[in-house]
């Protein structure tokens, strides 16, 4: 079992994420103007600014080469995980319903939040149980998730913020999702934050943890 | 492209009706403070200026970048024409 986690120009969660990740399997860096996924089993769009974020944040970073080999394996079944940053790609990308809007507060927010699992059905959470409940932090300016009336089935809602919790005016508190086929996940807080006790939390773990399982 | 015809093409983009629009009300909220009374619906979206050969392909080039079609509208509001050396 392979990560390959994905650096754009202006990424800067990557390190953390491959950390993360080689927890659990291996892992490397695939870089934004290869088209080659090296043949890693699970793709990490990581957090950051990616192109800068000009325009819209993940606008252009989604026109990259590797992400049009990264929407290809995704459109073939491959596990993509998108954090922050990355589930702002993912979306622009169409991979994942709705978009990611600037807080309700307008203000950069960095807490700790707990987040409930909704769907452990997924491959990014089957080390989970439907409500536990996990502590994760956040850390972004436009985190806001907006999908239009009926793009959204709840059984794509996999993460949804504590009562609470919501940091920056999410619809219906939503905090991650993935897509109909359930191989793509996107989320605003950063498990690749919460991998250690010795940080507060370990709890993020869970995600990479179940990335790594050999599905049942 | 010295003397080829130009278009300027001018791209309005605002959030969709109906999305919470923060910006806007945090402008609608300052305004009065200033004794600027009876400002309401206040917006804020961008505005993208660009140069085209072929003006009818603005509109695709705002489905697929420009804007976000899930949350904002966008609106082409002012095509002229003219050379290389005016924009110069």
């Amino acid at each position: 079992m392979k990560f390959g986690v994905v650096r754009f120009p202006g990424s800067c969660d990557e390190v953390d994420a491959l950390m993360a990740c080689r927890r659990f399997a291996d892992a490397d860096l695939l870089w934004h103007g290869d088209r080659d996924l090296s043949g890693v089993d699970a793709v990490i769009v990581p957090g950051g600014f990616s192109y800068g974020d000009y325009l819209r944040v993940g606008a252009i970073a989604r026109f990259s080469p590797l992400m049009e080999s990264v929407i290809e394996f995704a459109r073939d079944g491959g596990p993509v995980l998108g954090i922050c940053n990355g589930f702002q790609v993912l979306c622009e990308a169409g991979l994942l319903p709705g978009a990611l809007l600037p807080n309700d507060s307008l203000r950069f927010v960095c807490r700790q939040v707990d987040v409930i699992v909704e769907n452990p059905g997924t491959p990014f959470t089957r080390a989970c149980e439907e409500g536990d409940s996990l502590s994760i932090p956040v850390k972004h300016t436009t985190g806001r998730y907006y999908a239009p009336s009926g793009t959204l089935p709840e059984d794509q809602v996999v993460l949804r913020y504590a009562p609470g919790h919501n940091p920056n005016g999410s619809m219906d508190d939503v905090a991650g999702v993935c897509n109909e086929g359930g191989n793509v996940m996107g989320l605003m807080p950063h498990p690749e934050h919460a991998v250690d006790p010795l940080t507060g939390s370990a709890d993020g773990g869970r995600l990479f943890e179940s990335l790594a399982m050999v599905p049942a | 492209m010295a003397g080829a015809l130009r278009l300027r093409a001018r791209v309005l983009i605002r959030p969709k009706t109906g999305i919470l629009d923060p910006q806007g009300q945090a402008v609608e909220r300052a305004l009065p403070a200033l004794g600027f009374e009876g400002v309401a619906n206040v917006h804020v979206g961008r505005l993208i200026e660009l140069d085209v050969q072929d003006a009818s392909q603005v509109p695709q080039m705002c489905e697929r970048l420009l804007a976000n079609p899930l949350i904002e509208d966008y609106e082409v509001v002012e095509i002229a024409s003219h050379t290389a050396e005016d924009a110069a």
